[in-house]
């Protein structure tokens, strides 16, 4: 199937480096007569869809574009508030395009970290033994949802290589490996690259490219990875 | 092959239920803080997982693992939540929290006019259902383990 995206946190909870392998397209775009038949709402300096799922239009969607014109966070092009322009009959009909909001670099830091705090958390309280069941527990290593899987490798220097892929995806240890030894030598081995700090090189870029497309082509219906 | 211990949360964080069966390691705090570190980590990943998501979910979370064990999680539209720690060997545990939830929960809880709905659970005929219900599946073998 595919593989999403994938992140390298450092031992501190610092993204270090962020590639997106695919984006799935869930757009929708509509034209509205007035009044509106969805209910919107702010969210994270955003316009959200909070009830009414439509022909695609999905809870959670964010307001992308109006009338083809690309918003800005919460505003119109032209800077009006899209809630109180919506709320004005003589804007109708209007066309809005819908869709997932796409995380920006700001919110991604924040994953990130949160992340690495979820795994520092549970392997924290498994050295206490205070959530985990068992003893000598590791932190997480592989998430489950119903539409992707997050597999986490931590090196014992702490940095932890995180892959998003599809639930049915095998392989992917092999992967997680494979991008710990492109790590090492394309980002590890380059004179300019200074430990704990993004990776900004592009040999490091290439390989993990390729290494993505390999395991993709690999297989998919694996019965575990 | 193992059953560790079960959690039961409400819609707002309250520890409903709870029972171990063969939980190696106690935790050195009371079970009133472990619930509510329990239900803080559920709650973070919840919403670390819907910020994540590069599509709609459905469902949303269903399991993590760790080095040692396996969480499995179920939520209710209305909020009810159930939290099951196995060991590595048990890959889905979702049709058994399901019947634990309908068959279990609604039938003992819901339908009995004395439990009151958002306070621990303390019907002993649920108790013993459950008890009776988790020792019997395929997977709850301690001595196994």
């Amino acid at each position: 199937m595919v593989i999403f995206s994938v992140y390298l946190v450092n031992k501190a909870g610092g993204l270090i480096y962020q590639y997106d392998n695919y984006v799935p397209r869930a757009e929708a775009e509509k034209t509205f007569s007035f009044p509106l038949d969805l209910v919107l709402k702010h969210h994270d300096e955003k316009v959200v869809v909070s009830f009414g799922q439509r022909d695609g239009i999905r809870v959670g969607h964010a307001v992308l574009s109006i009338n083809g014109v690309d918003v800005i966070g919460k505003n119109t092009a032209e800077g009006k508030d899209i809630l109180e322009y919506l709320k004005d009959a003589s804007n109708y009909p209007v066309s809005i395009r819908f869709g997932r909001a796409r995380l920006s670099s700001n919110e991604k830091l924040m994953l990130a970290s949160m992340f690495h705090s979820l795994v520092v958390f549970l392997r924290l309280f498994a050295i206490g033994s205070q959530l985990s069941p068992d003893a000598g527990s590791s932190g997480i290593e592989m998430l489950e949802t119903d539409v992707f899987k997050l597999h986490c490798f931590q090196t014992l220097t702490g940095i932890k290589f995180i892959v998003l892929a599809d639930p049915r995806q095998s392989g992917i240890d092999a992967l997680l490996r494979k991008i710990y030894e492109i790590y090492s030598d394309f980002a590890l081995k380059n004179p300019f690259y200074s430990l704990e700090m993004p990776i900004r090189c592009e040999l490091f870029d290439q390989n993990l490219k390729s290494a993505l497309e390999i395991a993709e082509k690999a297989g998919n219906f694996g019965a575990g990875s | 092959m193992t059953v560790h211990n079960l959690y039961i949360f409400d819609r707002n964080g309250n520890c409903l239920f709870y029972n171990e069966w063969n939980r190696k390691k106690q935790a050195g705090i009371s079970k009133d803080e472990e619930f509510k570190l329990m239900y803080g980590m559920l709650f973070s990943i919840r919403s670390f997982v819907s910020k994540m998501s590069p599509l709609d979910m459905k469902e949303g979370f269903l399991s993590f693992q760790t080095s040692k064990y396996r969480l499995h999680y179920y939520e209710t539209p209305s909020g009810l939540k159930f939290v099951l720690n196995t060991d590595l060997s048990v890959s889905n545990a979702r049709d058994t929290l399901q019947h634990i939830y309908s068959n279990l929960y609604v039938e003992h809880i819901v339908k009995n006019p004395v439990c009151v709905l958002g306070h621990g659970l303390d019907s002993e005929l649920f108790s013993s259902r459950l008890d009776a219900f988790i020792r019997a599946l395929p997977y709850y073998s301690p001595r196994a383990a």
